[in-house]
Protein backbone atom coordinates (compact mmCIF):
# COMPACT_ATOMS: atom_id res chain seq x y z
CA UNK A 1 0.00 0.00 0.00
CA UNK A 2 1.43 3.43 -0.93
CA UNK A 3 1.72 6.04 1.82
CA UNK A 4 -1.00 8.11 0.11
CA UNK A 5 -3.32 5.09 0.07
CA UNK A 6 -2.74 4.57 3.80
CA UNK A 7 -3.98 8.09 4.42
CA UNK A 8 -4.27 9.39 7.96
CA UNK A 9 -4.92 6.74 10.56
CA UNK A 10 -5.82 7.21 14.21
CA UNK A 11 -5.73 3.98 16.18
CA UNK A 12 -7.36 4.04 19.59
CA UNK A 13 -6.05 7.53 20.30
CA UNK A 14 -6.78 9.24 23.60
CA UNK A 15 -5.45 12.46 25.01
CA UNK A 16 -5.89 13.58 28.60
CA UNK A 17 -4.71 16.86 30.05
CA UNK A 18 -4.18 15.62 33.58
CA UNK A 19 -7.67 14.63 34.63
CA UNK A 20 -9.33 16.48 31.79
CA UNK A 21 -10.36 14.58 28.69
CA UNK A 22 -9.18 15.98 25.37
CA UNK A 23 -10.26 13.19 23.04
CA UNK A 24 -10.99 9.56 23.79
CA UNK A 25 -10.65 6.30 21.87
CA UNK A 26 -10.47 7.83 18.44
CA UNK A 27 -10.34 5.31 15.61
CA UNK A 28 -10.35 7.10 12.32
CA UNK A 29 -9.12 6.78 8.79
CA UNK A 30 -9.09 9.95 6.70
CA UNK A 31 -8.67 9.83 2.94
CA UNK A 32 -7.92 12.48 0.31
CA UNK A 33 -10.32 15.34 -0.35
CA UNK A 34 -11.84 17.75 2.12
CA UNK A 35 -12.71 16.30 5.49
CA UNK A 36 -14.40 18.58 7.96
CA UNK A 37 -14.16 18.23 11.71
CA UNK A 38 -17.45 19.40 13.10
CA UNK A 39 -18.37 20.06 16.69
CA UNK A 40 -18.99 22.80 19.22
CA UNK A 41 -16.22 24.54 21.13
CA UNK A 42 -14.59 22.07 23.48
CA UNK A 43 -15.60 19.03 21.49
CA UNK A 44 -11.98 18.08 20.75
CA UNK A 45 -11.47 19.36 17.20
CA UNK A 46 -8.32 21.37 17.93
CA UNK A 47 -6.95 18.62 20.15
CA UNK A 48 -7.43 16.16 17.30
CA UNK A 49 -5.66 18.52 14.90
CA UNK A 50 -2.81 19.16 17.32
CA UNK A 51 -2.44 15.40 17.77
CA UNK A 52 -2.49 14.86 14.03
CA UNK A 53 0.26 17.43 13.51
CA UNK A 54 2.39 16.35 16.46
CA UNK A 55 2.07 19.54 18.49
CA UNK A 56 0.81 17.35 21.31
CA UNK A 57 1.30 13.64 21.92
CA UNK A 58 -1.39 11.09 22.54
CA UNK A 59 -1.68 9.69 26.04
CA UNK A 60 -2.61 6.39 24.38
CA UNK A 61 -2.81 5.10 20.85
CA UNK A 62 -1.02 5.71 17.61
CA UNK A 63 -1.25 8.19 14.74
CA UNK A 64 0.19 7.67 11.28
CA UNK A 65 0.11 10.22 8.50
CA UNK A 66 0.93 8.79 5.08
CA UNK A 67 2.90 6.06 6.80
CA UNK A 68 5.01 8.47 8.88
CA UNK A 69 4.95 9.43 12.54
CA UNK A 70 5.68 12.68 14.30
CA UNK A 71 8.79 11.27 15.99
CA UNK A 72 10.47 11.52 12.60
CA UNK A 73 9.98 15.27 12.04
CA UNK A 74 12.34 15.45 9.07
CA UNK A 75 9.99 13.26 7.00
CA UNK A 76 6.70 14.02 8.69
CA UNK A 77 6.63 17.79 8.31
CA UNK A 78 7.54 17.71 4.63
CA UNK A 79 4.10 16.19 4.09
CA UNK A 80 2.12 18.23 6.58
CA UNK A 81 1.10 21.87 6.69
CA UNK A 82 -0.90 23.23 9.60
CA UNK A 83 -2.78 26.51 9.78
CA UNK A 84 -3.26 26.78 13.53
CA UNK A 85 -5.74 28.80 15.53
CA UNK A 86 -2.93 30.55 17.39
CA UNK A 87 -3.00 34.16 16.34
CA UNK A 88 0.54 35.07 17.38
CA UNK A 89 3.71 35.65 15.38
CA UNK A 90 7.39 36.24 16.11
CA UNK A 91 8.12 39.90 16.69
CA UNK A 92 9.48 42.15 14.01
CA UNK A 93 9.05 39.86 11.01
CA UNK A 94 7.22 40.57 7.78
CA UNK A 95 4.84 38.01 6.33
CA UNK A 96 7.26 37.28 3.49
CA UNK A 97 10.31 36.98 5.78
CA UNK A 98 8.48 34.63 8.12
CA UNK A 99 7.46 32.24 5.35
CA UNK A 100 10.90 32.49 3.72
CA UNK A 101 12.77 31.71 6.95
CA UNK A 102 10.60 28.72 7.74
CA UNK A 103 10.87 27.45 4.16
CA UNK A 104 14.64 27.58 4.45
CA UNK A 105 14.31 25.13 7.34
CA UNK A 106 12.70 22.78 4.80
CA UNK A 107 16.00 22.85 2.95
CA UNK A 108 15.22 25.36 0.22
CA UNK A 109 17.93 27.85 -0.66
CA UNK A 110 17.28 31.57 -0.29
CA UNK A 111 16.05 32.00 -3.85
CA UNK A 112 13.91 28.85 -3.88
CA UNK A 113 12.36 29.77 -0.54
CA UNK A 114 11.66 33.28 -1.80
CA UNK A 115 9.93 31.99 -4.93
CA UNK A 116 7.79 29.47 -3.03
CA UNK A 117 6.91 32.05 -0.38
CA UNK A 118 5.82 34.54 -3.01
CA UNK A 119 3.73 31.94 -4.81
CA UNK A 120 1.93 31.03 -1.58
CA UNK A 121 1.39 34.70 -0.79
CA UNK A 122 -0.11 35.20 -4.24
CA UNK A 123 -2.46 32.27 -3.68
CA UNK A 124 -3.88 33.95 -0.59
CA UNK A 125 -3.93 37.39 -2.23
CA UNK A 126 -1.53 39.02 0.20
CA UNK A 127 1.10 40.39 -2.18
CA UNK A 128 0.53 44.03 -1.27
CA UNK A 129 1.08 43.47 2.45
CA UNK A 130 3.76 40.78 2.15
CA UNK A 131 6.64 43.08 3.07
CA UNK A 132 4.85 44.72 5.97
CA UNK A 133 5.37 43.56 9.53
CA UNK A 134 2.84 40.95 10.64
CA UNK A 135 2.24 42.96 13.82
CA UNK A 136 0.44 45.55 11.68
CA UNK A 137 -1.84 43.04 9.94
CA UNK A 138 -5.58 42.84 10.47
CA UNK A 139 -7.09 39.60 11.78
CA UNK A 140 -8.05 38.54 8.27
CA UNK A 141 -4.56 39.25 6.92
CA UNK A 142 -2.97 37.26 9.71
CA UNK A 143 -5.33 34.41 8.91
CA UNK A 144 -4.31 34.52 5.26
CA UNK A 145 -0.58 34.66 5.99
CA UNK A 146 -0.99 31.62 8.24
CA UNK A 147 -2.71 29.86 5.38
CA UNK A 148 0.13 30.85 3.03
CA UNK A 149 2.61 29.46 5.54
CA UNK A 150 0.73 26.18 5.71
CA UNK A 151 0.58 25.68 1.94
CA UNK A 152 3.95 27.18 0.95
CA UNK A 153 5.91 23.89 0.95
CA UNK A 154 3.17 22.08 -1.01
CA UNK A 155 2.22 19.59 1.70
CA UNK A 156 0.16 16.53 0.83
CA UNK A 157 -1.74 16.88 4.10
CA UNK A 158 -3.13 20.29 4.94
CA UNK A 159 -4.68 20.80 8.36
CA UNK A 160 -6.71 23.97 8.82
CA UNK A 161 -8.11 24.95 12.20
CA UNK A 162 -11.03 27.34 11.72
CA UNK A 163 -9.35 28.77 8.60
CA UNK A 164 -12.21 31.07 7.67
CA UNK A 165 -12.33 32.92 10.99
CA UNK A 166 -11.89 36.63 10.56
CA UNK A 167 -12.10 36.57 6.77
CA UNK A 168 -14.45 38.83 4.84
CA UNK A 169 -16.98 37.18 2.47
CA UNK A 170 -14.74 37.64 -0.58
CA UNK A 171 -11.72 36.14 1.18
CA UNK A 172 -13.88 33.28 2.47
CA UNK A 173 -15.00 32.44 -1.04
CA UNK A 174 -11.42 32.63 -2.32
CA UNK A 175 -10.19 30.43 0.51
CA UNK A 176 -12.92 27.85 -0.07
CA UNK A 177 -12.01 27.80 -3.77
CA UNK A 178 -8.37 27.26 -2.80
CA UNK A 179 -9.26 24.35 -0.48
CA UNK A 180 -11.33 22.78 -3.23
CA UNK A 181 -8.50 23.22 -5.73
CA UNK A 182 -5.99 21.60 -3.35
CA UNK A 183 -8.39 18.74 -2.62
CA UNK A 184 -8.94 18.36 -6.37
CA UNK A 185 -5.21 17.78 -6.74
CA UNK A 186 -5.53 14.72 -4.50
CA UNK A 187 -4.36 16.30 -1.25
CA UNK A 188 -5.77 15.60 2.18
CA UNK A 189 -7.44 18.78 3.40
CA UNK A 190 -8.74 18.61 6.95
CA UNK A 191 -10.78 21.60 8.02
CA UNK A 192 -12.36 22.31 11.37
CA UNK A 193 -15.34 24.55 11.60
CA UNK A 194 -18.34 25.19 13.76
CA UNK A 195 -20.12 27.07 10.99
CA UNK A 196 -22.13 24.28 9.47
CA UNK A 197 -23.30 25.78 6.21
CA UNK A 198 -19.63 26.27 5.23
CA UNK A 199 -18.93 22.66 6.06
CA UNK A 200 -21.85 21.65 3.89
CA UNK A 201 -20.44 23.59 0.96
CA UNK A 202 -16.90 22.31 1.06
CA UNK A 203 -16.81 18.86 2.61
CA UNK A 204 -16.36 15.54 0.92
CA UNK A 205 -16.76 13.87 4.28
CA UNK A 206 -17.25 14.88 7.87
CA UNK A 207 -16.05 13.80 11.28
CA UNK A 208 -18.53 14.82 13.94
CA UNK A 209 -17.21 15.31 17.43
CA UNK A 210 -18.80 15.82 20.79
CA UNK A 211 -17.19 15.90 24.24
CA UNK A 212 -13.96 14.37 22.97
CA UNK A 213 -15.57 11.50 21.07
CA UNK A 214 -16.15 10.95 17.36
CA UNK A 215 -19.90 10.48 17.14
CA UNK A 216 -20.12 9.96 13.39
CA UNK A 217 -17.88 10.01 10.36
CA UNK A 218 -18.04 9.57 6.61
CA UNK A 219 -19.97 11.02 3.74
CA UNK A 220 -22.73 13.19 5.17
CA UNK A 221 -25.54 11.38 3.29
CA UNK A 222 -24.27 7.98 4.39
CA UNK A 223 -24.17 9.17 7.97
CA UNK A 224 -27.70 10.48 7.64
CA UNK A 225 -28.99 7.25 6.13
CA UNK A 226 -27.63 5.26 9.05
CA UNK A 227 -29.71 7.27 11.49
CA UNK A 228 -32.81 5.15 11.10
CA UNK A 229 -34.48 6.46 14.26
CA UNK A 230 -34.80 9.90 12.63
CA UNK A 231 -37.21 9.89 9.63
CA UNK A 232 -35.61 11.20 6.48
CA UNK A 233 -37.36 14.11 4.80
CA UNK A 234 -37.60 15.35 1.23
CA UNK A 235 -39.43 18.26 -0.31
CA UNK A 236 -40.91 17.44 -3.71
CA UNK A 237 -41.94 20.40 -5.82
CA UNK A 238 -44.38 19.28 -8.50
CA UNK A 239 -47.60 20.22 -10.27
CA UNK A 240 -49.87 17.75 -8.35
CA UNK A 241 -48.69 17.73 -4.73
CA UNK A 242 -52.07 16.55 -3.45
CA UNK A 243 -51.88 13.37 -5.56
CA UNK A 244 -48.41 12.59 -4.25
CA UNK A 245 -49.53 13.36 -0.70
CA UNK A 246 -52.53 11.05 -0.86
CA UNK A 247 -50.49 8.17 -2.29
CA UNK A 248 -47.79 8.69 0.36
CA UNK A 249 -50.37 8.49 3.17
CA UNK A 250 -51.17 4.93 2.29
CA UNK A 251 -47.58 3.79 2.83
CA UNK A 252 -46.60 2.42 6.25
CA UNK A 253 -43.04 3.78 6.20
CA UNK A 254 -44.24 7.38 5.62
CA UNK A 255 -44.61 9.20 8.94
CA UNK A 256 -45.36 12.76 7.84
CA UNK A 257 -46.89 14.42 4.80
CA UNK A 258 -47.37 18.16 4.55
CA UNK A 259 -48.32 20.33 1.58
CA UNK A 260 -46.58 23.70 1.41
CA UNK A 261 -48.60 26.89 1.59
CA UNK A 262 -47.58 27.80 -1.96
CA UNK A 263 -49.36 24.69 -3.23
CA UNK A 264 -46.50 23.28 -5.29
CA UNK A 265 -44.39 21.58 -2.65
CA UNK A 266 -45.03 18.52 -0.54
CA UNK A 267 -42.86 17.50 2.39
CA UNK A 268 -42.57 13.75 2.92
CA UNK A 269 -40.92 12.09 5.89
CA UNK A 270 -40.19 8.38 5.98
CA UNK A 271 -38.33 5.84 8.10
CA UNK A 272 -36.78 4.40 4.93
CA UNK A 273 -34.92 6.54 2.43
CA UNK A 274 -34.94 3.79 -0.22
CA UNK A 275 -38.67 3.15 0.06
CA UNK A 276 -39.40 6.89 0.02
CA UNK A 277 -37.50 7.55 -3.19
CA UNK A 278 -39.02 4.42 -4.79
CA UNK A 279 -42.47 5.68 -3.86
CA UNK A 280 -41.84 9.11 -5.37
CA UNK A 281 -40.54 7.56 -8.59
CA UNK A 282 -43.53 5.23 -8.80
CA UNK A 283 -46.09 8.01 -8.29
CA UNK A 284 -44.37 10.37 -10.70
CA UNK A 285 -44.43 7.74 -13.43
CA UNK A 286 -47.91 6.44 -12.70
CA UNK A 287 -49.61 9.82 -12.34
CA UNK A 288 -47.53 11.70 -14.89
CA UNK A 289 -46.37 14.36 -12.40
CA UNK A 290 -44.17 17.20 -13.60
CA UNK A 291 -41.41 17.51 -11.01
CA UNK A 292 -39.52 20.78 -10.51
CA UNK A 293 -37.17 19.41 -7.90
CA UNK A 294 -36.58 16.92 -5.09
CA UNK A 295 -34.73 18.49 -2.17
CA UNK A 296 -33.48 16.58 0.89
CA UNK A 297 -34.46 18.68 3.89
CA UNK A 298 -32.28 17.12 6.56
CA UNK A 299 -29.25 15.66 4.85
CA UNK A 300 -27.11 18.63 5.70
CA UNK A 301 -24.46 18.61 8.37
CA UNK A 302 -26.50 20.74 10.68
CA UNK A 303 -29.49 18.41 10.72
CA UNK A 304 -27.34 15.35 11.18
CA UNK A 305 -25.41 17.01 13.97
CA UNK A 306 -28.64 18.16 15.61
CA UNK A 307 -30.01 14.61 15.57
CA UNK A 308 -26.78 13.21 16.96
CA UNK A 309 -25.97 15.78 19.59
CA UNK A 310 -29.15 17.74 20.10
CA UNK A 311 -27.91 21.16 18.95
CA UNK A 312 -30.29 24.08 19.22
CA UNK A 313 -30.67 24.42 15.50
CA UNK A 314 -29.12 27.83 15.05
CA UNK A 315 -26.72 26.68 12.36
CA UNK A 316 -23.78 27.61 14.55
CA UNK A 317 -22.52 25.07 17.05
CA UNK B 1 20.43 5.99 12.46
CA UNK B 2 23.51 6.64 10.33
CA UNK B 3 24.80 10.16 9.91
CA UNK B 4 26.33 11.06 6.57
CA UNK B 5 27.90 14.12 4.98
CA UNK B 6 24.83 15.56 3.26
CA UNK B 7 22.84 15.17 6.46
CA UNK B 8 25.47 17.05 8.44
CA UNK B 9 25.49 19.80 5.83
CA UNK B 10 21.70 20.01 6.00
CA UNK B 11 21.72 20.19 9.80
CA UNK B 12 24.44 22.85 9.73
CA UNK B 13 22.38 24.95 7.33
CA UNK B 14 19.29 24.50 9.50
CA UNK B 15 21.24 25.49 12.62
CA UNK B 16 22.40 28.65 10.84
CA UNK B 17 18.84 29.50 9.74
CA UNK B 18 17.46 29.00 13.25
CA UNK B 19 20.31 31.05 14.74
CA UNK B 20 19.77 33.84 12.21
CA UNK B 21 16.04 33.90 12.91
CA UNK B 22 16.59 33.97 16.68
CA UNK B 23 19.06 36.87 16.39
CA UNK B 24 16.56 38.77 14.27
CA UNK B 25 13.87 38.14 16.88
CA UNK B 26 16.23 39.30 19.64
CA UNK B 27 16.91 42.55 17.81
CA UNK B 28 13.27 43.13 16.96
CA UNK B 29 11.86 42.39 20.41
CA UNK B 30 12.32 44.31 23.64
CA UNK B 31 14.45 41.55 25.14
CA UNK B 32 17.79 43.22 24.35
CA UNK B 33 17.52 46.06 26.85
CA UNK B 34 18.62 44.33 30.09
CA UNK B 35 21.34 42.14 28.52
CA UNK B 36 22.86 45.25 26.92
CA UNK B 37 22.50 47.19 30.17
CA UNK B 38 24.46 44.46 31.97
CA UNK B 39 27.16 44.55 29.29
CA UNK B 40 27.39 48.33 29.49
CA UNK B 41 27.60 48.45 33.30
CA UNK B 42 31.34 47.66 33.78
CA UNK B 43 32.29 49.89 30.86
CA UNK B 44 30.36 52.78 32.39
CA UNK B 45 31.80 52.06 35.83
CA UNK B 46 35.38 52.22 34.55
CA UNK B 47 34.65 55.38 32.57
CA UNK B 48 33.30 57.02 35.72
CA UNK B 49 36.40 55.97 37.65
CA UNK B 50 38.63 57.41 34.94
CA UNK B 51 36.71 60.66 34.89
CA UNK B 52 36.56 61.26 38.62
CA UNK B 53 39.73 59.64 40.02
CA UNK B 54 42.56 62.20 39.72
CA UNK B 55 45.26 59.77 40.84
CA UNK B 56 44.85 56.45 39.09
CA UNK B 57 46.63 53.43 40.57
CA UNK B 58 49.72 52.06 38.89
CA UNK B 59 49.58 49.43 36.22
CA UNK B 60 50.12 46.37 38.41
CA UNK B 61 47.41 47.60 40.80
CA UNK B 62 45.10 48.10 37.84
CA UNK B 63 45.76 44.52 36.74
CA UNK B 64 44.79 43.31 40.22
CA UNK B 65 41.70 45.56 40.36
CA UNK B 66 40.54 44.25 37.01
CA UNK B 67 41.14 40.64 38.11
CA UNK B 68 38.88 41.15 41.13
CA UNK B 69 36.32 43.02 39.06
CA UNK B 70 36.32 40.26 36.44
CA UNK B 71 35.91 37.34 38.81
CA UNK B 72 33.38 38.89 41.14
CA UNK B 73 31.27 41.22 39.06
CA UNK B 74 31.80 40.31 35.43
CA UNK B 75 31.87 36.53 35.60
CA UNK B 76 29.48 35.90 38.46
CA UNK B 77 26.98 38.67 37.78
CA UNK B 78 27.23 40.09 34.29
CA UNK B 79 27.86 36.89 32.37
CA UNK B 80 25.68 34.74 34.61
CA UNK B 81 22.64 37.02 34.65
CA UNK B 82 23.13 38.07 31.03
CA UNK B 83 23.09 34.42 29.98
CA UNK B 84 20.03 33.82 32.15
CA UNK B 85 18.18 36.63 30.37
CA UNK B 86 19.18 35.57 26.87
CA UNK B 87 19.26 31.76 26.97
CA UNK B 88 16.30 31.10 29.23
CA UNK B 89 14.19 33.17 26.87
CA UNK B 90 15.08 31.19 23.80
CA UNK B 91 12.52 28.50 24.61
CA UNK B 92 10.40 30.04 27.36
CA UNK B 93 10.04 33.25 25.37
CA UNK B 94 8.56 31.31 22.46
CA UNK B 95 6.12 29.60 24.82
CA UNK B 96 5.10 32.90 26.38
CA UNK B 97 4.61 34.57 22.99
CA UNK B 98 2.91 31.40 21.69
CA UNK B 99 5.20 31.06 18.72
CA UNK B 100 7.11 27.83 19.38
CA UNK B 101 4.72 25.94 17.08
CA UNK B 102 6.25 27.69 14.05
CA UNK B 103 9.46 25.75 14.74
CA UNK B 104 7.76 22.54 15.83
CA UNK B 105 5.93 22.32 12.50
CA UNK B 106 9.11 22.36 10.41
CA UNK B 107 11.00 19.27 9.20
CA UNK B 108 13.86 19.86 11.58
CA UNK B 109 15.19 17.51 14.24
CA UNK B 110 14.47 18.89 17.68
CA UNK B 111 18.16 18.63 18.60
CA UNK B 112 18.97 20.83 15.61
CA UNK B 113 16.49 23.42 16.89
CA UNK B 114 18.22 23.37 20.27
CA UNK B 115 21.61 23.74 18.61
CA UNK B 116 20.40 26.66 16.47
CA UNK B 117 18.89 28.46 19.41
CA UNK B 118 21.98 27.81 21.51
CA UNK B 119 24.23 29.16 18.77
CA UNK B 120 22.13 32.32 18.57
CA UNK B 121 22.35 32.81 22.33
CA UNK B 122 26.06 32.14 22.28
CA UNK B 123 26.69 34.66 19.51
CA UNK B 124 24.62 37.33 21.26
CA UNK B 125 26.15 36.85 24.71
CA UNK B 126 29.70 36.36 23.44
CA UNK B 127 29.56 39.61 21.49
CA UNK B 128 27.94 41.49 24.38
CA UNK B 129 29.95 40.16 27.30
CA UNK B 130 33.18 39.26 25.53
CA UNK B 131 33.06 42.74 24.04
CA UNK B 132 32.29 44.30 27.39
CA UNK B 133 35.22 42.52 29.05
CA UNK B 134 37.57 43.56 26.22
CA UNK B 135 36.50 47.20 26.26
CA UNK B 136 36.62 47.41 30.06
CA UNK B 137 40.08 45.88 30.18
CA UNK B 138 41.39 48.23 27.51
CA UNK B 139 39.80 51.26 29.14
CA UNK B 140 41.06 50.53 32.64
CA UNK B 141 44.59 50.06 31.39
CA UNK B 142 44.40 53.41 29.63
CA UNK B 143 44.13 55.20 33.00
CA UNK B 144 47.80 56.10 33.05
CA UNK B 145 47.99 57.33 29.49
CA UNK B 146 48.53 55.79 26.10
CA UNK B 147 52.28 55.21 26.56
CA UNK B 148 51.74 53.01 29.63
CA UNK B 149 48.84 51.24 27.93
CA UNK B 150 50.94 50.59 24.81
CA UNK B 151 53.75 49.20 26.92
CA UNK B 152 51.27 46.98 28.79
CA UNK B 153 49.52 45.62 25.71
CA UNK B 154 52.37 45.48 23.20
CA UNK B 155 55.45 45.18 25.39
CA UNK B 156 54.04 43.30 28.38
CA UNK B 157 51.46 40.66 29.28
CA UNK B 158 48.47 42.92 28.47
CA UNK B 159 47.45 41.42 25.14
CA UNK B 160 47.65 37.87 26.48
CA UNK B 161 45.58 38.82 29.49
CA UNK B 162 43.06 40.64 27.32
CA UNK B 163 42.50 37.62 25.08
CA UNK B 164 42.39 35.31 28.09
CA UNK B 165 39.73 37.38 29.81
CA UNK B 166 37.64 37.67 26.65
CA UNK B 167 38.04 33.93 26.05
CA UNK B 168 37.02 33.11 29.62
CA UNK B 169 33.96 35.36 29.32
CA UNK B 170 33.01 33.50 26.12
CA UNK B 171 33.58 30.17 27.87
CA UNK B 172 31.35 31.46 30.66
CA UNK B 173 28.65 32.09 28.05
CA UNK B 174 29.19 28.56 26.71
CA UNK B 175 28.72 26.97 30.13
CA UNK B 176 26.05 29.18 31.66
CA UNK B 177 24.21 29.31 28.34
CA UNK B 178 23.72 25.56 28.24
CA UNK B 179 22.49 25.53 31.84
CA UNK B 180 20.01 28.33 31.24
CA UNK B 181 18.74 26.68 28.05
CA UNK B 182 17.64 23.77 30.23
CA UNK B 183 16.21 25.95 32.98
CA UNK B 184 14.23 27.77 30.29
CA UNK B 185 12.43 24.47 29.72
CA UNK B 186 11.87 23.80 33.38
CA UNK B 187 11.13 27.20 34.91
CA UNK B 188 8.76 29.92 33.84
CA UNK B 189 10.72 32.56 35.69
CA UNK B 190 14.46 32.62 34.84
CA UNK B 191 15.22 34.61 38.00
CA UNK B 192 14.74 31.56 40.24
CA UNK B 193 17.40 29.32 38.64
CA UNK B 194 19.65 32.34 38.07
CA UNK B 195 19.54 33.22 41.77
CA UNK B 196 20.17 29.60 42.73
CA UNK B 197 23.09 29.35 40.31
CA UNK B 198 24.51 32.64 41.61
CA UNK B 199 24.44 31.25 45.14
CA UNK B 200 26.00 27.98 44.02
CA UNK B 201 28.71 29.67 42.00
CA UNK B 202 29.47 32.20 44.76
CA UNK B 203 29.69 29.52 47.42
CA UNK B 204 31.77 27.35 45.11
CA UNK B 205 35.13 28.07 46.73
CA UNK B 206 33.80 27.02 50.16
CA UNK B 207 32.51 23.65 48.94
CA UNK B 208 34.38 20.33 49.08
CA UNK B 209 36.65 19.69 46.10
CA UNK B 210 34.31 17.14 44.51
CA UNK B 211 31.36 19.55 44.55
CA UNK B 212 33.47 22.42 43.23
CA UNK B 213 33.79 20.53 39.99
CA UNK B 214 30.03 20.70 39.42
CA UNK B 215 30.13 24.34 38.49
CA UNK B 216 31.08 26.53 35.59
CA UNK B 217 33.10 29.01 37.60
CA UNK B 218 35.42 26.29 38.93
CA UNK B 219 36.75 25.60 35.43
CA UNK B 220 36.96 29.28 34.56
CA UNK B 221 38.75 30.28 37.76
CA UNK B 222 41.44 27.75 37.01
CA UNK B 223 42.45 29.54 33.84
CA UNK B 224 42.20 33.22 34.75
CA UNK B 225 45.54 34.94 33.99
CA UNK B 226 45.64 36.82 37.32
CA UNK B 227 44.42 34.89 40.38
CA UNK B 228 42.76 36.74 43.24
CA UNK B 229 42.85 35.93 46.97
CA UNK B 230 39.87 33.76 47.88
CA UNK B 231 39.81 34.46 51.60
CA UNK B 232 40.63 32.41 54.70
CA UNK B 233 37.66 30.03 54.46
CA UNK B 234 38.14 28.95 50.86
CA UNK B 235 38.77 25.28 50.19
CA UNK B 236 41.80 25.37 47.96
CA UNK B 237 41.83 22.72 45.25
CA UNK B 238 44.45 22.00 42.63
CA UNK B 239 43.68 24.18 39.61
CA UNK B 240 42.85 22.44 36.36
CA UNK B 241 45.05 22.92 33.32
CA UNK B 242 43.76 25.08 30.46
CA UNK B 243 43.11 21.93 28.44
CA UNK B 244 41.42 20.24 31.41
CA UNK B 245 39.25 23.29 32.07
CA UNK B 246 38.20 23.82 28.49
CA UNK B 247 37.55 20.14 27.84
CA UNK B 248 35.75 19.77 31.18
CA UNK B 249 33.52 22.69 30.32
CA UNK B 250 32.98 21.34 26.80
CA UNK B 251 31.93 17.92 28.13
CA UNK B 252 29.64 19.57 30.69
CA UNK B 253 28.07 21.78 27.99
CA UNK B 254 27.56 18.97 25.49
CA UNK B 255 25.98 16.79 28.20
CA UNK B 256 23.60 19.58 29.20
CA UNK B 257 22.72 20.29 25.56
CA UNK B 258 22.00 16.61 24.94
CA UNK B 259 19.59 16.63 27.87
CA UNK B 260 18.11 19.75 26.34
CA UNK B 261 17.69 18.00 23.01
CA UNK B 262 15.85 15.12 24.67
CA UNK B 263 13.56 17.55 26.46
CA UNK B 264 12.86 19.33 23.19
CA UNK B 265 12.01 15.98 21.56
CA UNK B 266 9.32 15.44 24.15
CA UNK B 267 8.13 19.03 24.09
CA UNK B 268 4.46 19.65 23.47
CA UNK B 269 2.81 22.98 23.08
CA UNK B 270 1.12 24.02 26.30
CA UNK B 271 0.32 27.66 25.81
CA UNK B 272 -2.48 27.67 28.35
CA UNK B 273 -0.09 27.33 31.28
CA UNK B 274 2.16 30.25 30.26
Amino acid sequence: MTPEAEGIVFTDVSKFYGEVLGVNKINLRIGPGITSLVGPNGSGKTTLMNLLTGLIRPTRGDIEVLGTRTDDPETFYRNVGYCTQFDTFPKGVTGFALICSLLRLHGFDRQGAGELAWKAIEQVHMTEAAHRRVAGYSKGMRQRIKLALAIAHHPTVLVLDEPLNGLDPMARAESIALFQKLAGEGRFVIVSSHILHEVDIISDSVVMMSNGYVVAEGDIQEVREEMSEHPIGILVRCDKPAVLASRAFSENHVVEVRIDDDGVGVLLRSRSADQLYTLVNRVVLAEGLTVEGVIPVDEDVHSVYSYLIGSNGTGRL
Amino acid sequence: MSINGPQLIKWTKQIMVVAGFEIRKFRAGRKWFFPILLAAAPVCLVMLLLLFDPRPPNNSEITQIFAVMFQTFMLRLMVLFGCALVFANLYRGDMVTRTIHFYLLTPVRREVLVAGKYLAGLLITSILYGGSVGITNTLIHSANGSAVANAHFFGGPGMNELFSYVGIAVLGCVGYGSVFMVTGFLFKNPAIPAAFLLLWESANVFLPAALQKISVVHYLQSIVPVPIPLGPFAVITAPSSVFGSVSGLAVFTVAVLLVNGLMMRRAEIDYSSD
